[in-house]
């Protein structure tokens, strides 16, 4: 047993804070958790009138406002394009800019001026190019682009931090054993950066899951979850928002373990042969 | 032998053993990022050079024609409106920087350098980062029976007998507004901060107590420098979102306030596209002086992409 130094009281401080601010994340979440199990004839605050999961199953129903089921179905189509685009996309730019090449720079703070952009004026620009030009808007078109915008910068800045803690001899090994680059990117390379891809994977999935604002003015006839909910808020006051809320927080915690448990088997598995 | 290679190589791609030689390895490096470039380009860059040059266009209820006015921006910046929108939002920003920063450090540093085992900080990590996988508009109406007249907090304050009557300056006031950006924005914070400090090589805190300096010392003259970039870019995020933010003051705030782009979404609504191309213009304009006088507190691309 290694001898521990005693804390220091800022230790303590700091739990405190730590505590503090975890429940300042989850008090109002778990307000909404418990309100999405309202009665029949509650409203949207306290107090709990009965007890009934009524408003899940409104959920989907389509409503007149808004038609959750229809709306969650293009949202997961479109979100799973943007992943597989985004990650394929980000760990081309990522190999690419292990190397000096000319325009490296003006490409790089391109990407950080595309996450730094206010949302609604990317959004904006799109629509307005796709109307001057007489484009229909559309899901897989506008929006598609839209999102894109804002997930690859995050990819390409997720791929250089995994890149820069990835060790360049298992490559140099792999070439001078013989294997053809095509090779060392299947077998080494990308094996290797793998727990990386799947979080570039997680993210921009949850990136244009949630997407608003860049999406609102690129979507076209038919919205996606996240802007039929803002029409549900501006003009719904029953229970049905929250227990939104609670299936969407619980699907990604299911989500999240999933994904956390493929890493850490990945990470095992590899000490094991290590 | 190993870190003999490495050095080596990235200059010359080039071995022996390649019978393919075709291309220099900067038009791989082109090949490669080929794909990100052309996203950028069209749905980014010409985007924008669009709406700038929409900026100068004319424009009545039928349509926009295409001319070359100053006068979108003249109404724009002789407007009070405009100044005193872009003064809220600048308030609003520079409350919740500081306290998303006081937060996102402290926080940050109690993960990477008082817990000790890897499993509790993960866990830890992961109890701050989950609430961020909920919709942002549902993370936002939550505060809503939280704060209300008749909500939780109201309830515990009155059952306590703190106070006599609900508290209105709760809900629908600048105080729910910072509350919301704050709920929904110190991990934007905390993650680059967290990701600089633990980059941070111990052996240079030791190195620092044992030359004898107080633990503040060590604060103030290793670490804190040693995580500028992850506050930089924090700041950077969490600067933008705010500046950026549509729905939190419109919904929030109870009408109060507005801010840029939410009065800007009004007039795109009404289809006047060249004033709201020039005040999307002078946003971007403003955004991107405020992010390049943080970049200058550091070399965001050096520290990287190395």
């Amino acid at each position: 047993m290694e001898y521990r130094e005693p804390r220091p009281y800022t230790f303590y401080l700091l739990a405190g804070l730590m505590g503090l601010f975890l429940l300042f994340l989850y008090g109002p979440m778990l307000v909404i958790y418990v309100l999405s199990f309202q009665g029949p004839n509650g409203g949207v605050t306290f107090p709990m009138v009965g007890f009934s999961t009524k408003w899940f199953g409104d959920i989907l129903k389509p409503g007149q406002i808004a038609n959750i089921p229809a709306s969650f179905g293009r949202s997961m189509l479109l979100s799973s394009v943007v992943t597989i685009l985004t990650v394929v996309i980000s760990i081309a730019a990522g190999l690419g800019f292990r190397r000096r090449f000319p325009g490296a720079a003006l490409l790089f703070y391109l990407a950080i001026a595309s996450l730094v952009m206010p949302s609604l004026l990317v959004g904006f620009g799109i629509g307005l190019g796709f109307t001057l030009l007489g484009l229909p808007q559309g899901l897989f078109t506008s929006a598609l682009g839209a999102q894109l915008t804002w997930t690859l910068p995050f990819g390409l800045l997720t791929m250089f931090a995994v890149i820069a803690r990835f060790n360049r001899s298992y490559e140099e090994a792999a070439a001078d054993l013989g294997a053809s680059p095509w090779q060392r990117l299947r077998y080494v390379t990308l094996p290797l950066l793998l727990p990386g891809i799947l979080g570039v994977a997680v993210g921009a999935f949850t990136l244009s899951y949630d997407e608003y604002a860049r999406t609102t003015l690129t979507i076209g006839s038919y919205n996606t979850l996240p802007l039929e909910l803002y029409a549900l808020i501006s003009s719904d006051s029953t229970p049905t928002l929250f227990a939104i809320g609670t299936v969407t927080t619980a699907v990604s915690f299911i989500l999240i373990t999933i994904v956390l448990v493929a890493i850490m088997r990945l990470q095992r598995s590899r000490r094991m042969t290590a | 032998m190993a870190s003999d290679t490495t050095v080596e190589l990235p200059a010359t791609s080039w071995r022996p053993g390649w019978t393919r030689p075709r291309l220099s390895p900067w038009m791989v490096s082109w090949l490669q990022v080929g794909p990100l470039a052309t996203v950028l380009i069209v749905l980014f860059a010409l985007p924008t050079l669009t709406f700038f040059a929409a900026s100068f266009f004319d424009y009545d209820r039928v349509g926009i024609y295409p001319d070359f006015l100053l006068d979108n921006y003249r109404e724009l910046l002789t407007s009070p409106t405009t100044w005193r929108i872009y003064l809220s939002s600048m308030r609003f920003a520079l409350i919740v920087w500081a306290i998303t920063l006081f937060l996102g450090f402290n926080l940050a540093h109690f993960l990477v350098f008082h817990i000790r085992s890897n499993t509790t900080r993960m866990a830890l990590f992961l109890l701050c980062a989950i609430p961020f996988w909920t919709s942002g508009i549902i993370r936002t109406i939550a505060w809503i029976p939280f704060l209300g007249r008749n909500g939780v907090f109201n309830t515990v304050l009155l059952d306590l007998g703190l106070i006599n009557r609900p508290l209105d300056i709760l809900l629908f006031s600048d105080l729910s507004v910072v509350i919301t950006y704050v709920h929904l924005y110190t991990l934007l914070m905390m993650g680059p901060i967290a990701n600089s400090l633990a980059k941070i090589d111990r052996a240079l805190i030791e190195a620092s107590r044992d030359a004898g300096a107080t633990r503040w010392q060590i604060m103030r003259h290793v670490i804190l420098p040693l995580s500028r970039t992850g506050i930089a870019l924090g700041s950077i995020l969490v600067f933008t979102q705010v500046l950026g933010d549509y729905f939190v003051v419109k919904r929030m705030s109870g009408g109060q306030s507005a801010s840029v782009v939410s009065a800007l979404s009004t007039e795109i609504q009404a289809m006047q596209y060249p004033p709201a191309s020039a005040s999307a213009v002078l946003l971007v304009l403003f955004v991107g002086l405020l992010v390049a006088g943080m970049m200058r507190v550091v070399d965001i691309r050096r520290e990287l992409v190395s």
